[in-house]
């Protein structure tokens, strides 16, 4: 059975059937049936992309609630480094950090500072002989379900280095157990402030055999006007934060690439920029670089979706929001950098899902496959989106596989009968 | 001879920036049909390799992918200046490219050994002043 839970939703009362999502859709997992789009779960990658382009904002990311935070006595939140790049004139992440604890948390955690360590063991672990390369980056989990999904060969690339999220997350539960002895672990929760609805699915349905460890995933937008409401920029704020320039960098593209210090990289943002770079790389026509850093957003996590502010701006506010920080604030020993713990390391990849396979038997998908072909020469060929397929090539395919009727095209209906009167 | 499928593309030879596409859509074909990963990967290397070949040296041509049971076979044809010596031209290294294109990244004489390399049988039929035609192989589990 096919249990992987989304975080795109539709709500059908607004939904009104247009073609703008499925356009856009990268993995054309978008039909329209019955008048509204309908996901197919299996090619969804959760990029986002449909309640990016949806003008009757009838796409909704699925998260959490900052009361379902309620059920734990120890909350701690997990700020994306994108989350600093959503306010005007923000001098102090300082300020930021404050806000969440007036809002309910016990904690602050900075994923930043996670990524620092993430970073530093990275550097190591790109020098191991086992490491495939050019080595992928796995912190968009967008780019590891559609590499699993559909450039399987490329799967060995991905490093095996888990996200900042999730070693924010195990740090964060170890730093409230040694502080408060108290506390049982149980008692102890994190939640995620998030840029993008796919950290939400990572979370809910782990990554191949890993278990996420982070509790709630809560949408930026979903807490941005309760925050900036308790933020005051004073001198008597607490300092709390523990990030340095490399750390606030993982919330644009390129951030992680050039923290780690090889100039053989290659960085690459926006989803179809991404598949254009994966196809080339199958295809052995990249330059020989080092590392890879791929992210589903243009501009990297701060294009999020659920974020408040412009990808372009937010990223020159933390430009000018690093401009005075240290490189780092979480160095990691030269002694201690060698062997990287166990927990920053996730051990699979997810199983390669041949979903676009059309039938069992080779012979009958070539057989299918021909179908598809010469019916597709029937079609218009003008990729309109009338009939509920976003292309000429996907309705055939519809077609054939016997999920469409053969006569849902409208524009060769309207031939047809044209030809009809005029014969 | 048995049912099998055939892709046709014409390879634009004045186009260097839509060279791979025919590569990329034979990819999208084969995981429909289910070829496994490595199978389709080593076709599309060929395929690429082939298709820029193509385009650098011949000035275009066509590009066929026939899927049978058990292999796929990439039938390159152009209407080029033809290969001298084939020997010469599948060592590593050797390319006949101009430095314009060397220039543009292109031409570094691995375009033959690597389609060797990704195929189990690769010939070679060229004749000067006429053009080239290269038959490719790759055998997959059905």
């Amino acid at each position: 059975m096919y249990t992987y839970e989304h975080s795109v939703l539709l709500d059908e009362s607004k939904c009104t059937g247009c073609t703008t999502c499925l356009k856009h859709c990268p993995t054309e997992a978008i039909r329209i049936k019955g008048g509204r789009a309908v996901i197919n779960p299996k090619r969804c990658i959760d990029c986002g992309e449909c309640i990016r382009v949806c003008p009757h904002k009838a796409k909704k990311a699925v998260c959490g609630k900052l009361s379902d935070m309620e059920r734990f006595k120890w909350k701690i939140a997990l700020p994306a480094p994108s989350l600093y790049g959503q306010f005007d004139n923000l001098e102090e992440i300082d300020y930021v950090l404050d806000g969440l604890l007036k809002i309910g948390f016990d904690d602050v955690f900075e994923v930043s500072k996670a990524a620092e360590l993430v970073t530093a063991y990275t550097r190591t672990y790109l020098k191991l002989d086992v490491v495939k390369k050019p080595a992928i980056s796995s912190a968009c989990p967008v780019i590891s379900r559609l590499i699993s999904l559909r450039f399987p060969s490329l799967s060995e690339h991905i490093i095996h280095m888990l996200p900042p999220m999730e070693v924010a997350a195990k740090l964060a539960k170890d730093k409230a157990l040694a502080d408060h002895p108290e506390l049982k672990p149980e008692e102890i929760g994190v939640c995620f402030i998030s840029p993008c609805p796919a950290k939400a699915s990572y979370v809910k349905n782990g990554f191949a055999s890993y278990k996420s460890c982070v509790d709630e995933v809560v949408s930026i937008n979903d807490i941005y006007f309760l925050l900036i409401g308790k933020m005051k920029k004073s001198d008597d704020v607490p300092q709390l934060s523990e990030s340095g320039r490399i750390g606030i960098g993982w919330a644009r593209s390129g951030g992680e690439a050039t923290a780690i210090f090889n100039d053989d990289y290659l960085a690459a943002d926006g989803i179809d920029n991404v598949i254009r770079v994966l196809d080339q790389l199958e295809n052995g026509n990249i330059p020989p670089v080092e590392f890879i850093e791929l992210n589903a957003c243009a501009g990297g996590c701060v294009g999020g979706v659920l974020t408040i502010q412009n990808p372009f701006i937010a990223r020159a506010r933390l430009q000018t929001l690093r401009r005075y920080l240290p490189v780092s604030k979480n160095q990691v020993s030269k002694e201690d950098s060698e062997y990287i713990p166990e927990h920053y390391l996730f051990d699979d990849l997810p199983e390669y899902m041949p979903i676009s396979r059309l039938s069992d038997s080779i012979a009958k998908s070539m057989r299918m496959l021909a179908d598809i072909h010469s019916f597709k020469d029937t079609l218009p060929g003008i990729d309109c989106g009338s009939c509920g397929s976003p292309t000429c090539r996907a309705f055939a395919e519809d077609v054939i596989k016997g999920l469409a009727e053969v006569d849902g095209c409208p524009i060769k209906a309207l031939r047809e009968i044209k030809e009809g009167r005029d014969a | 001879m048995q049912e099998h499928l055939i892709f046709r593309f014409d390879v634009d030879g004045e186009d260097f920036t839509s060279a791979g596409q025919a590569s990329v859509h034979v990819k999208k074909n084969l995981r429909q049909i289910g070829i496994d990963p490595e199978t389709i990967r080593r076709v599309s290397i060929a395929m690429y390799e082939g298709e820029i070949n193509m385009v650098i040296h011949a000035g275009g041509g066509v590009a066929e992918v026939h899927v049978y049971d058990e292999y796929i076979e990439i039938i390159l044809d152009d209407r080029g200046p033809g290969i001298s010596d084939i020997d010469k031209a599948m060592q590593e290294g050797y390319s006949t490219a101009s430095d314009n294109i060397r220039s543009l990244g292109f031409g570094a004489g691995m375009g033959l050994p690597n389609m060797k390399k990704n195929t189990d049988k690769l010939d070679i039929f060229s004749t000067v002043g006429v053009g080239t035609k290269i038959v490719m192989r790759v055998n997959y589990k059905n």
